[in-house]
Order: structure tokens, then C-alpha cells, then sequence
């Protein structure tokens, strides 16, 4: 099954206008520097937010089609979605939050929970556990669901570095069993070369394919003629 | 001194305060997440028994529910018995006159909910009766007390309104408040403090845990 984007939303100082494919068992990492529309792009996916014109398409369901006026909300989509700072549900057990979605399987959630390494966890409350432990249990939450796309938008740039490599390897293995098209939003470079199938760099509303390369490597105008030819890397990419 | 009164009082007080819960959750619901473009007017209206003297609020309840009116008419036709000067009829007119008090704080606690919880819901593909009951109710429960609180202490305390609606029938209308002020009238004091006193200690204790429940957690 793979995922149809086509829309176009004005936003304030500028328009956010992207037409790409998301292939199934592929990860499409979009990036681009903060504020350039990929969040929109997110939530327009889930249908949180609507385009001013657009049409979505995942397999042979249309999800969204401005001309035909088709608005498939969020709960019938099936989709899993891990932000970047959503809380977890403040007045259920860690258990609890990772069963919320309708319809999840006790199994499944009991294998997710223990796959992630929170199942001596569960019986806490989200305030008493720490931010990465409360990130996999988001990520137990959205894939409970059984969905059928993967959304991660900055799902762990609030943590601390060496949480953060440990869950960006531990989204590296599970990228191979997951049989969907998972798009992951960042502003990380390395990140972004760690994990991706697919790049997708998105600037100012645009996808912009240049972008990688010129946020890479630096060419210093000050310098001779000679040096100007080594061309200097602005981030280590040896993590 | 009229026990019946103040036992009247108190089962006025608990029968509005819990029909009134279930029908303002609801609307405080509405008002606070919907963007319907008549909502200042709608809430102007439900507020009106909050700026109006009881007895104009009274007045027109007696009118409506009369057997002229529409309310009494009806309610005469369906069970035949009249709904003026009975415990059904005050407790109809407790509720409308104690609304705002009952939608305020249940409205406020509702819109302080992280609305990244409701979102979250409905990407988990939770209906909206489902995040109802299941993310809105459970994370406002102290809004929800201290709405049933202010209610119960502002039908206890109703007066004008019942007086108007239910004159001072006893064992049916005739509340602690109305009790009291007929003490009052017949020059019996003795009675009347020893029923104001038996209120005071009720309303104060419940004032200090609706404090307790609305405080922001520091």
C-alpha cells in the first residue's frame, strides 16, 4: 500500500504545496529546518488539519479529495502517530495508554510493551517514568492500533542524547518488520541519513532536493581560490 | 424548628444537582470545543438567571409552567396533576435557575484539557462519545465536583425562585430557606437560628472543598 500526497495549504509567510509518493516498507524521512511546513504536512495527513486543496490517497482508499469534497476523518484512517512532546494520557497506567486505541489487542499490547522494554513498567502512572520510557510507550500506543502508516514527527528529539541513539536504533530494527510506509519528520541531519529509505527535504513549504547538500557542506566566499575548492562540513556525520 | 424543611432542602439540593450534571456535561462540552457562531448568544441566555432578581426569574417560570403555559400545559396533559406548588415542579425550576452555576466550572475544566489529548484520541480512532467518557470526564473530575458543589450549595440557598414557583406547601415546597423566612415572619427566632445554624456548617465545609478542588496545582 503505498501513500498519494498532493496539496497545497497557504500558511502564514508562505504556501506549503508538496506532491510526493511514500512507497509501502519504505521510511521517508522528511526534513528541512524548523518551521517549514513539515508538521502541517503531518497533521493534514492524519487529518487533523485540512488543506486549502488537495487529495490524499493511501492504497485505493481516498482520504482526502477537495474537488469531491471526501474528508475521511482521523479515526477511520488507522494510521499511528508519535509526537514530539504529546503527552500520554495522565489518568491511565502506562498499560493502559498503550491499550487506549479502539479496538487494540491485549496480546499485541502485552508483546509491544515488553518488545520496548516497559513491561515491569506498566502499572505506573506517565508522570513517575522517565521521557524515553514515556516515548516508547507512545510508540506501543500508535503501533497497538494495528495501523497501516507510521507517522513520527520528532518522536525523540526532546531527549537526552544517549536515550535518543538508543531509540533511533531501536526504530532502525524495527523498520524491518514493519510491513507499512512510515514517514519521520526531523531536523536532524544525522538523524536523517541514520534512518531514511527516502529523503524527502522539505524548505519553506517546497521540496527541495538541493537541500541536503547545501546544509552539509559550506563554501567559505572569504577564502583564496585555492581552498575554496575543499569544501568544509558543517556537521560531523561520524555519531 | 422543621426538620422536614431542611431534610426537604437537602433532597432538592442532591435531586437538581444530579439531573443538572447530566444534562450541563453536555452542553459544556459544547461550549467549549465547538465554534458554533451563535455561542455568545446561547450562553448569554443560559446566564440570565445569574444577572436577573430570583423573583423575575421566578415570575417567569410561573408563568411557563402554569397551566396556561406550555411547560405546565404539557406536563398536565402527560400525567395529569398539576406542576406549580409540587416538589417535581421546584426542582424543575431549581435546575434552569442554578444552570450557570453548573456549566461555568465544568466549561473552565473542560477547556483546560490538553487538546493533544483529544486529538491523540481521535487518531486512535476513538468516536466522540468515546473521548467523552474516556479522556474529558476522567481528566476533569475536580472541575466536575466543584460544579456539583456550587450547584448543590445554590439550590439549597434558592428562595425567590421556589417561593415564586412552589409557595410553602409543607413536606412538598416548603425548603429550609422558605421555612426560615416564615419563622422569621411569625416572630419565631428561636427556630429560625436554629435552622440558619444548621445550614452554615454545611455550606462553609462544602465552600472549602471547592476551594480545594479548583486551586491549581502548584
Amino acid at each position: 500500500m503505498n501513500l498519494q500526497i498532493r496539496i497545497r495549504k497557504p500558511l502564514p509567510h508562505f504556501e506549503l504545496s508538496i506532491d510526493v509518493n511514500c512507497p509501502a516498507e519504505t521510511m521517508t524521512v522528511v526534513i528541512g529546518p524548523s518551521g517549514a511546513g513539515k508538521t502541517t504536512l503531518m497533521r493534514i495527513i492524519a487529518g487533523l488539519d485540512k488543506p486549502a486543496e488537495g487529495f490524499i490517497q493511501f492504497g485505493d482508499e481516498v482520504w482526502l479529495d477537495t474537488k469531491r469534497r471526501i474528508f475521511l476523518p482521523p479515526q477511520k484512517r488507522r494510521l499511528g502517530y508519535v509526537f514530539q512532546d504529546y503527552p500520554l494520557f495522565p489518568h491511565l497506567s502506562i498499560h493502559d495508554n498503550a491499550a487506549f486505541a479502539a479496538g487494540a489487542r491485549k496480546e499485541v499490547v502485552q508483546k509491544l510493551l515488553e518488545r520496548f522494554g516497559i513491561g515491569h513498567l506498566q502499572d505506573r502512572k506517565p508522570d513517575a517514568i522517565s521521557g524515553g520510557e514515556r516515548q516508547r510507550c507512545a510508540i506501543c500506543q500508535a503501533l497497538a492500533r494495528e495501523p497501516r502508516l507510521l507517522l513520527l514527527d520528532e518522536p525523540f528529539s526532546a531527549l537526552d542524547v544517549f536515550t535518543r541513539r538508543d531509540l533511533r536504533d531501536e526504530l532502525r530494527n524495527l523498520k524491518e518488520e514493519l510491513r507499512m510506509p512510515v514517514i519521520y519528520v526531523t531536523h536532524d541531519v544525522n538523524e536523517a541519513l541514520y534512518l531514511a529509505d527516502d529523503l524527502l527535504p522539505i524548505v519553506e513549504g517546497q521540496v527541495d532536493r538541493e537541500w541536503m547538500q547545501r546544509s552539509i557542506v559550506r563554501v567559505d566566499d572569504g577564502r583564496p581560490e585555492r581552498a575554496k575548492a575543499v569544501r568544509e562540513p558543517r556537521l560531523s556525520l561520524a555519531y | 424548628m422543621d426538620w422536614t424543611a431542611l431534610f426537604l432542602s437537602l433532597k432538592l439540593a442532591l435531586v437538581a444537582t444530579t439531573i443538572l450534571m447530566i444534562v450541563t456535561a453536555p452542553l459544556a462540552c459544547l461550549m467549549a470545543y465547538s465554534r458554533l457562531p451563535g455561542k455568545a448568544f446561547l450562553e448569554a441566555f443560559i446566564n440570565l438567571p445569574l444577572a436577573m432578581p430570583p423573583t423575575v426569574v421566578g415570575f417567569y417560570l410561573l408563568i411557563m409552567m402554569g397551566p396556561e403555559g406550555w411547560l405546565g400545559g404539557l406536563w398536565t396533559r402527560a400525567t395529569g396533576s398539576p406542576l406549580l406548588f409540587t416538589f417535581t415542579g421546584i426542582v424543575i425550576a431549581s435546575i434552569i435557575y442554578s444552570i450557570p452555576f453548573a456549566l461555568q466550572p465544568m466549561r473552565a475544566a473542560f477547556e483546560k484539557i490538553d487538546p493533544r489529548l483529544i486529538e491523540s484520541a481521535r487518531i486512535l480512532g476513538l468516536s466522540p462519545p468515546a473521548i467523552f467518557t474516556r479522556v474529558i470526564i476522567p481528566n476533569s473530575l475536580n472541575g466536575i465536583a466543584a460544579s456539583a458543589i456550587l450547584v448543590f450549595l445554590h439550590t439549597l440557598g434558592a428562595f425567590g425562585v421556589v417561593l415564586m414557583v412552589g409557595g410553602s406547601v409543607p413536606g412538598q415546597t416548603r425548603v429550609a430557606s422558605v421555612a426560615i423566612y416564615e419563622a422569621v415572619e411569625t416572630l419565631q427566632y428561636g427556630s429560625a437560628a436554629m435552622m440558619s445554624l444548621a445550614l452554615l456548617p454545611i455550606c462553609y465545609i462544602f465552600l472549602l472543598v471547592v476551594h480545594r478542588l479548583t486551586r491549581s496545582p502548584s
